[in-house]
């Protein structure tokens, strides 16, 4: 997906996965914030115990995960905190698991969000993933249940995908560890800064709405220099947005600043 | 922090909104799904054939069929409650007999010899002790059987079938489809299908769904069900139907528990909740082989074990209070004694006894302890001699026939027997349950009808069919 800095054994799925320690939910002292969205039903539950060593129920169901969970690894020497957040389809209705969702990845500010797809359901698990990428600019997108879609025989060009959506893309099979270690590596390349992400952001099709989303984005970033998604707060507000307009009433939206999650020596 | 740019902000996003005077929302989650087709049109390639045999597919026609689906809905329930039954029997019998024939008169003889005081022998050895080891006994064999099955169907991708069964029945009860979910749920824990609710996306429907999940009977009131069902109908036939009769009945209080899941729901969203049912689209997962080993550990670990435990907890300082109030005299009578006397009337309209109304006051905390609570006051009231361990010892009775006996010289009658059954499936909610509603309501309103709208049921209920019965039986 992209080059590594010492490429000639770090790449190696053996060697990553020896990398790999499994903190269970010891998370005292991290370093970077992991959030894992994704659709009910694509695995994320599969990955999350394949990540923290947790056997967190994953029923095959819908629905399943309602609220937070949490849990911790280290890789590459760095502590990782993994948020599991509760599946949805999408982040626009106002639903309780939706809300929990959403608001962890504005107002958490993950160093990273991890968006499990379902590789036999692609284009409608985009949707959140547009959604997502509307939001963070720092995101993985880990194509699930690769095994189920090859005996579909569905084939995905993930590297295609990735560079259609700007983020790296991870095939995996959660269920079999497949592609774990990939999918550890390409969240360290972003929590570090040495994969720039350039995230897909939505065309409007209106003239009319994107001349409103440029004005008020315009007065946004005045007042908000360091938000990385003015313009979807743009929308938000076009939308009336309640809970995007308290934040900006009550300063949560103003204390948003990553600038300290990026170590300096990254 | 509300400062002149933000009130700016805020200010020309309102005219704003204003000028574009179109959806903007529509026109957002338009532009995402064109965006979504597009990049999938170029990653995604699709089979060029369709398979012949599509197995899922055929599945899916049958196990959500108009005829089948119910029917095989049923059939699955009381399999599972056979075996749990048939299973749970002997590995049941091996623990109460360890723990309580082994355990126990060494504990005594452990505590006489360190000198200590009657009271406290009694308390922590007959009161404190028995509960734990009747719980542990009465539960962790079916639970350990139970749960591994409902796992896997759950696994396997079962569970939303079922929610699309029911879907129509819970719109027609004005209720949400997924309620059908949380209610499973509640099959297992009260409180953890109370939690589930979150899933439904009206408060509306959110709050009918809370305030039924208590009528799915929860794992805590199954063995209560099932020995109390054993002994009143299971023993009505020849032994080798015995495990099916029972078991039938079983899934007969469950399935009347989905009746009144739906009839109250129909009854909130006429009266105190009204609206529409709300649309929601339910995937069906694919069906996917349950991992074994990992379902196998996480349904014995993470369920068995976290639901024993709480049962342990709160059956501890039960069985200290039982003790307690069976040996604490007032006027010759035990304070128990006093409680069934005066309430015995009472309960008997109902075609049920003071003992039966003593055990769920004193089981408030946790319905597993219903059934030795029962047992134990049964002994002191009836004045049965030779059974038992004496005033305030809860004690398990082998086989069921002794259990049967007591019950049946404490002056339980068919119509008791039927009458526990309906009142363990319609009464008010375990301690955690009530705290977890308020939780998750934030009301006390919305609790405290949660809490009364069962029992008040199961009280009218009761009441009714014990004075049918009656006018049946003179």
């Amino acid at each position: 997906m992209s080059n590594t800095p010492n490429a000639n054994c770090e790449d190696c799925p053996v060697h990553n996965l020896g990398n790999l320690t499994k903190l269970g939910i010891n998370m005292s002292q991290f370093d970077f914030v992991v959030a894992l969205a994704g659709n009910p039903n694509t695995g994320k539950s599969t990955v999350f115990n394949a990540l923290t060593g947790l056997r967190q129920h994953t029923g095959n169901w819908p629905g399943k995960t309602v609220t937070r969970a949490e849990g911790g690894f280290v890789y590459g020497n760095k502590r990782f905190k993994l948020v599991d957040l509760p599946g949805t389809y999408s982040l626009l209705s106002t639903s309780t698991d939706e809300e929990v969702a959403r608001d962890f990845i504005l107002f958490g500010q993950p160093d990273v969000t991890v968006i499990v797809v379902d590789a036999t359901r692609l284009e409608r698990n985009l949707n959140l993933v547009l959604q997502v990428l509307e939001i963070t600019d720092r995101a993985v997108v880990c194509v699930n249940l690769m095994d189920e879609a090859k005996r579909h025989h569905i084939e995905i060009d993930t590297r295609r995908l990735a560079k259609e959506l700007g983020v790296p893309v991870v095939a995996a099979a959660a269920r079999q560890g497949e592609g774990i270690s990939e999918l550890l590596q390409a969240m360290y390349e972003v929590v570090t800064g040495s994969y720039i992400c350039r995230p897909h952001r939505l065309e409007r099709t209106s003239p009319r709405l994107e001349k409103a989303i440029s004005e008020l984005t315009k007065k946004i970033k005045e007042e908000f220099p360091k938000l990385p998604n003015s313009r979807w707060i743009a929308l938000r507000l076009l939308e009336g947005d309640q809970r995007i307009i308290d934040s900006i009433n009550n300063g949560e939206l103003g204390n948003l600043s990553r600038s300290d999650t990026i170590p300096s020596n990254a | 922090m509300k400062t002149e740019n933000t009130e700016a902000i805020l200010c020309t996003a309102n005219t704003l909104r204003w000028e574009i005077g179109e959806h903007i929302h529509d026109s957002l989650v338009e532009s995402m799904y064109a965006d979504a087709n597009i990049i999938a049109s170029r990653v995604v390639t699709l089979p060029s054939e369709k398979p012949r045999f599509d197995f899922d597919k055929k599945l899916d026609k049958l196990i959500t069929s108009r005829w089948f689906g119910f029917p095989l809905m049923i059939l699955l329930l009381a399999i599972v409650f056979w075996l749990t039954v048939e299973g749970a029997n002997v590995p049941s019998a091996m623990i109460a007999s360890f723990l309580v024939d082994t355990i126990h008169p060494w504990l005594k003889g452990a505590f006489a010899m360190f000198g200590s005081p009657w009271w406290l022998t009694g308390v922590l050895v007959d009161g404190v002790w028995l509960a734990m080891a009747w719980v542990i006994s009465v539960m962790l064999p079916p639970m350990a059987i139970f749960f591994p099955f409902f796992t896997f169907l759950e696994d396997f991708g079962y569970l939303p079938r079922v929610a699309f069964n029911m879907d129509s029945l819970f719109r027609k009860a004005g209720a949400h489809g997924k309620q059908a979910l949380s209610m499973t749920m509640g099959f297992g824990c009260n409180a953890a299908g109370v939690v589930a609710t979150r899933i439904i996306d009206s408060p509306r429907e959110r709050l009918i769904a809370i305030i039924t999940n208590n009528f799915s009977l929860c794992n805590g009131r199954w063995p209560t069900q099932i020995l109390i069902s054993s002994i009143f109908f299971g023993a009505l036939v020849p032994a080798h139907l015995a495990g099916f009769v029972t078991a039938s009945a079983v899934v007969g209080v469950a399935l009347l528990g989905i009746f009144f899941t739906l009839a109250v729901s129909w009854g909130l969203s006429k009266t105190m909740l009204k609206g529409e049912a709300s649309a929601f689209s339910l995937e069906l997962p694919p069906y996917r082989p349950p991992q074994f080993w990992q379902t196998l550990y996480t349904s014995l670990i993470d369920r068995t074990a976290i639901v024993l435990w709480r049962a342990i907890v709160f059956a501890a300082p039960a069985g200290a209070v039982i003790w307690l109030v069976s040996n604490i005299h007032f006027h010759e009578l035990s304070l128990a004694e006093h409680f069934i006397n005066f309430s015995n009337p009472f309960g008997l309209l109902l075609g049920l006894n003071g003992v039966i109304l003593l055990a769920y006051i004193i089981a408030i905390p946790a319905n597993e302890i219903v059934i030795p609570t029962v047992l134990m006051l049964t002994v002191i009231s009836a004045k049965l001699s030779g059974l038992g361990g004496g005033a305030g010892v809860m004690f398990e009775l082998e086989e069921t026939n002794a259990v049967a006996n007591v019950l049946h010289a404490g002056g339980w009658s068919a119509l008791t027997g039927l009458n526990l059954m309906l009142f363990s499936l319609l009464h008010n909610p375990c301690s955690t349950t009530i705290y977890t509603i308020y939780k998750e309501t934030k009301s006390i309103k919305w609790t405290t009808i949660a809490t009364i709208i069962p029992i008040v049921m199961g009280m009218v209920i009761c009441f009714i069919i014990a004075q049918v019965w009656r006018l049946i039986t003179f």
